[in-house]
């Protein structure tokens, strides 16, 4: 570490690591779960999805899901995306 | 038997045609008998990055509608004897791709070929899935940056589900990254998804990383496949690659940024 280096706040993330978080998140997702999500994840997203498009018409990416833990609470966590026009 | 590689991608313009054509060329130069492939139908470039444009005069889909034979349609490298290609056709659409045709030329070319290398179009549709359809091995190009990424764990999925391979539950595809583009200031600076970033979100074996170079828009200016040029970094870093793939240990180049001279001293 250069002498300069202590003038450099050290807790700011660079932008490649936010990239890569937000990448592994993606990832994990599209490869159902990559071991963290329950085995129903899939069929869930996909009953969802069926669900959804009786009323508005969706993307195969409108649900996104994740599950969260804080210590032995499981939240899941669902994201629902409308097209922009669905409102009429 | 001829091994079958596709170079494939998802997202467009990340580096799979400037790769498949210094692989093949690679291969060649190592004395394996190469055929590359154009699978982007109706938006055929393989040909000029090879510098064989003038001499295409039937392409890949008059083989597969029998309008022509492979003998007519194959287009022999004027640098390397044991280098062909064959050229996408630039008029028809994607759909005059057919499974059948496809396979009935791979198996004809597998007669005669070491190694045949499929260049794939991007998207995620027939022309990509014809082009890995039977593959099997992938180059899965990648830059660094995060829709290129995505779009390459997406084609992951792809090998893993849509090819001859997975549908028939044998070996499955046998994937390796390619990192192209690479320009490792900025990822010193933290800018740019470094190699370990990619390789811990993806997961594959890393193959060869490609730096960031303007040899090689001066190479494909004269038709020449980056690996062909002599004191080329991108061209080393291709033929680096190959000789990776046929199992020789080699490191990994271009990968650390040249320090400035002040970086140096004030020990940057
Ligand atoms: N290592 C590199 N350094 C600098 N430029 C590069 C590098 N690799 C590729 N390019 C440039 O990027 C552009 C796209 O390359 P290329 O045609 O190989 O991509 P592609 O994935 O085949 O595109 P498409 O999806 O349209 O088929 C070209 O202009 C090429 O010169
Ligand atoms: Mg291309």
């Amino acid at each position: 570490m250069g002498w300069l280096d202590v003038f450099r706040s050290n807790d700011k993330k660079t932008s490649a690591q936010t990239a890569k978080e937000r990448l592994q998140v993606v990832v994990a997702h599209r490869r159902g779960g990559g071991g963290d999500h329950p085995a129903y994840f899939p069929q869930l997203q996909q009953d969802l999805l069926a669900v959804l498009r009786k009323y508005v018409q969706v993307g195969d990416d409108a649900v996104q899901m994740e599950i969260e833990r804080e210590g032995d609470l499981e939240v899941l966590e669902l994201n629902i995306t409308l097209p922009e026009d669905s409102r009429h | 038997m001829a091994k079958i590689i596709v170079v494939t991608s998802g997202k467009g313009g990340v580096g799979k045609t400037t790769t498949a054509a210094s692989f093949a060329a690679g291969l060649a130069m190592r004395g394996n008998k190469t055929v590359v492939i154009d699978f982007d139908v109706g938006l055929r470039n393989l040909d000029l990055i090879m510098g064989c444009e003038r001499r295409v005069v039937f392409d890949f889909i008059n083989v597969i509608s029998g309008e022509a034979n492979l003998k007519q349609a194959l287009i022999r490298d004027k640098r390397h004897e044991n280098l062909y290609i064959l050229a996408a056709s630039q008029t028809r659409d994607k759909d005059a791709l057919n499974q059948e045709g496809v396979e009935r030329t791979l198996n004809k070319l597998a007669e005669d070929f070491d190694y045949i290398i499929c260049d794939s179009p991007a998207g995620i549709e027939t022309g990509a899935i014809m082009a890995m359809y039977f593959a099997d091995e992938a180059l899965v190009v990648t830059n660094p940056e995060v829709s290129s990424v995505r779009d390459s764990d997406r084609v992951l999925g792809m090998l893993s589900s849509k090819t001859k391979r997975a549908k028939e539950g044998g070996e499955p595809v046998k994937e390796h990254l390619v990192v192209t583009r690479y320009a490792a200031n900025r990822v010193g600076k933290g800018e740019m998804l470094s190699l370990d970033d990619i390789n811990d979100i993806l997961g594959i074996p890393l193959l060869g990383v490609i730096p960031e170079s303007e040899k090689v828009l001066n190479a494909s200016n004269s038709g020449t496949p980056v690996a062909m040029e002599d004191n080329a970094d991108a061209g080393q870093a291709y033929l680096d690659l190959v000789a990776r793939f046929l199992g020789e240990n080699r490191p990994m180049r271009f990968t650390e940024a040249k320090k400035k001279f002040l970086d140096r001293l004030m020990g940057r």
